[in-house]
């Protein structure tokens, strides 16, 4: 009965791309599957009702109903109108050139992520040339300043305990040990607060008057449900803060809370803090959380983080090989580890839209790839690089050689085999990649693109996967759009 | 403040809040009227019930209504309390009332783990227990640190070790020091995870399949979930529940304003008994479960009024 959301609104889209052209009763039952879908990602439920209201108007006009192809039509106006709601891509950082020190307070509730949000900032100021300080303000959690200190230690950060019990003083002191030092940012962490709590409240006003912040950010977890907007509203009344940071993006949580926090306040989230990496703190971008809270794949991300992982020689190579059609198993364990590089097969998959139904209907071995490597590594490399070579009693070597059966081998193989036959498919369909259409919403890399693109959609064939593709990711980003 | 009335605050707050909702509906509509099932729905989804759970409720509750020919708006929210209620399952007594027990604390960051674990050890002690803590969270900075406080104040004994050594050994550690102080309620903390981090969930296993190995009680898991936590709750209770097969649940936090709604959904999906509330910071924000009590404080307890 809690159908993925994703596989709610997959239903709702077949539903209305089976249909030419339609009514005004389609679009109203759509709307209540997208309604659902908006209420099981957490977005609170006045936003919702409101947003429901406003999408379902827009998709009511002619212009929608009348094209060609109103189902993607109506698959855009709840994507665009989700993005412009969670507003602009531009939210930086309030820092002003030549203060000493500029200060960052964070706030938020008991274990949202404060100490490791505080840590991630620091990391991300120092590698752009600041020399933060971190002030551990949070007097009441037990040895919560040792582990801001610890934090600190590790990327390298100074960090202020202070003396005594009185947060106030804390971070009054906190700002003259920046300036004695030369610290030109201050992040100034408090300790976690309910939002009901008059007293804790209280604090965090005083806190805030005497450091007076350039910059106060909420931490908000983005697994919080509808109390978001309790909680989102109260601390926006008290100490008025800047901006948001989501944490636990890393989780399979949809996030819709990031919705209801803009339209409850206003205020823009400016980062998403997703692992446990000093590194893992990045800009939010307001079009792929959209996709994330419907269920439809972060297909961006997942290309981003391919990018992120291709070696230029490397490809140069293989791109050369897949041009005479020929992948041997080398490319194929090459592209294993390009793939757990990338986070591994199940984060590619859920990536994808409908993947989480594949990886919860147990569709998806994670562990297939491993299993493979290790029977690619029992093989020598004239067999990798002609595996055609492999007859029977080789085999039998190989099979030996990774602990498995022989079965294991043929199977991997005919999946290899399987692999092959789609890259030459894919080839004789995409013929020339440069010159495809462009992709809306992907951040250009310079000149590079147009070249970069096209090699990359050759490689990314997923051994093991049912013959998915990184071009046919590609066809459902272009279908969505 | 006495323990009674600390219990009974956190849980008023969330409850008022409902009950603010509802009695708006009763005034608006005396009668049980279209105006009162979207209110009603709209109270379900707002105490983060999840949009299926309260549509399907409503729908039940309105063929029950006709049923029963309940005109009064009173006897319907009744039939809901009752309804809800009946979905919490029971049992968990043994994880830590019965004779002896190894209990691990598991959940995501931040859901208050080891607040929670030093809140229990407090109060076992309290009666006349003896309890040994361990800190398996070896991972996160500070934690040690933390627990050991709480080893303080609630007087007991703990076990840890560096921060970064091998949590399952020292959960194994802990296991044999509270043979030999004769301990009969071994509490150990364990890191915060997401459920979708396949490698950290792959070392838990390990460490359970160790202190079950080396257990000489009976060894339980207990899922810790903040109340205001949303539909994703239900999806870490699935993952943490086919890693480790669960036996209990703690719902943190519910001294806010978050209704702890995905309790409800926990409960039914997974049959989980519900072992503790946590309703403050303090030592002794700890509260038992009672379904009724828990339904009541979503829905208001109509009957009473």
């Amino acid at each position: 009965m809690f159908d993925s959301l994703q596989d709610q609104l997959q239903e709702v889209f077949d539903d209305l791309k089976g249909k030419g052209r339609l009514t005004e009763d389609d679009i109203r039952v759509a709307m209540r599957r997208v309604r659902m879908a908006l209420l099981e990602a957490d977005v609170s439920f006045k936003v919702v009702k409101s947003f429901v209201a406003k999408a379902s108007a827009r998709c009511m006009e002619a212009d929608v109903l009348d094209s060609l192809t109103p189902a993607q039509n109506v698959i855009k106006v709840v994507l665009d109108e989700l993005t412009s709601l969670l507003g602009e891509t531009d939210a930086r950082l309030n820092l002003q050139q030549g203060k000493h020190p500029n200060i960052i307070m964070l706030v938020g509730l008991q274990g949202s992520g404060k100490t490791t949000a505080a840590a991630k900032l620091a990391y991300l100021l120092k590698g752009e040339g600041h020399n933060p300080l971190l002030v551990a303000c949070d007097v009441y959690r037990p040895a919560a300043a040792d582990q801001l200190q610890t934090l600190g230690g590790e990327i390298g950060v100074r960090v202020y305990r202070g003396e005594g019990k009185d947060p106030v003083k804390i971070a009054k002191d906190g700002m003259q040990y920046a300036i004695d030092n030369l610290c030109d940012v201050a992040i100034v962490d408090t300790a976690g607060r309910l939002h009901v709590d008059e007293e804790m409240m209280a604090e965090a006003e005083s806190i805030k008057a005497a450091v007076d912040p350039d910059e106060v950010l909420m931490v908000v977890d983005a697994m919080t449900g509808q109390d978001v907007v309790n909680v989102v509203e109260t601390f926006s009344a008290r100490v008025d803060f800047d901006g948001v940071i989501m944490s636990k993006m890393d989780g399979d949580a949809r996030g819709g809370g990031a919705l209801s926090i803009r339209e409850a306040t206003g205020k823009p989230i400016k980062f998403i803090s997703s692992g446990e990496k000093p590194s893992s703190l990045e800009v939010f971008h307001p079009d792929r959380m959209a996709r994330r809270i419907l269920g439809m794949g972060d297909v961006v991300s997942l290309i981003e983080s391919a990018v992120k992982v291709q070696q230029q020689e490397e490809e140069a190579e293989a791109t050369e090989r897949l041009r005479r059609m020929d992948l041997n198993l080398n490319d194929f364990l090459d592209m294993n580890r390009q793939i757990r590089k990338m986070g591994g097969v199940g984060k590619l998959i859920s990536a994808l839209p409908g993947g989480d139904k594949m990886m919860s209907q147990g569709q998806v071995d994670a562990h297939a790839l491993d299993r493979m490597e290790v029977i690619i590594n029992s093989m020598t490399k004239q067999e990798r690089e002609k595996p055609d070579l492999i007859n029977g009693s080789r085999r039998a070597r190989i099979a030996a050689g990774a602990g498995v059966t022989v079965t294991a081998v043929n199977q991997l193989l005919k999946q290899y085999s399987e692999t092959r036959k789609q890259v030459k498919k894919m080839m004789a369909a995409y013929g020339d990649f440069d010159e495809r259409p462009g992709r809306k919403g992907r951040p250009k890399k310079g000149g590079k693109k147009g070249k970069k693109g096209g090699s990359r959609g050759r490689r990314m064939a997923m051994p093991g996967m049912g013959g998915m593709s990184l071009a046919d990711l590609k066809k459902i980003q272009e279908m969505m759009e | 403040m006495g323990l009674f009335s600390r219990f009974t605050e956190g849980l008023t707050r969330t409850r008022e809040a409902f009950r603010e909702d509802v009695n708006l509906l009763l005034n608006r509509s005396p009668e049980v009227d279209e105006d009162f099932w979207d209110g009603l729905e709209e109270a379900l989804i707002v105490s983060d019930m999840g949009g299926y759970s309260a549509a399907t409720i409503v729908d039940k509750l309105r063929n029950e209504a006709t049923r029963k020919g309940l005109r009064n708006a009173r006897d319907v929210l009744n039939a809901l309390n009752d309804q809800i209620a009946a979905e919490f399952v029971e049992g968990g007594d043994e994880i830590l009332g019965g004779e002896g027990s190894i209990v691990l604390f598991v959940g995501v960051n931040g859901s208050g783990k080891t607040t929670t674990t030093g809140k229990i050890a407090k109060q076992a002690k309290d009666a006349g227990r003896t309890v040994i803590l361990g800190c398996g969270d070896t991972f996160r900075a500070a934690a040690i640190e933390q627990l050991e406080v709480w080893a303080q104040r609630a007087g007991v004994e703990i076990c840890a070790r560096e921060r970064g050594s091998d949590p399952a050994s020292v959960c194994y550690e802990t296991i044999e020091r509270g043979e030999a102080i004769g301990a009969d309620l071994v509490l150990i903390d364990t890191a915060g995870r997401l459920h979708t981090s396949a490698d950290l969930m792959r070392e838990l296993e390990k460490v359970v399949s160790v202190v079950r190995k080396r257990a000489n009680l009976p060894v339980h898991l207990v899922l810790v979930i903040d109340a205001t936590t949303g539909q994703n709750g239900l999806q870490q209770a699935r993952e943490f529940n086919n890693a480790l097969d669960l036996d209990g649940v703690i719902i943190t936090k519910l001294d806010g304003t978050a209704k702890g709604g995905i309790a409800v959904a926990v409960a039914h999906y997974l049959k989980l008994p519900i072992v503790k509330l946590g309703v403050g910071e303090g030592l002794e924000d700890l509260k038992d479960f009672d379904a009724h009590e828990y339904a009541a404080g979503l829905l208001g307890d109509f009957g009473q009024e």
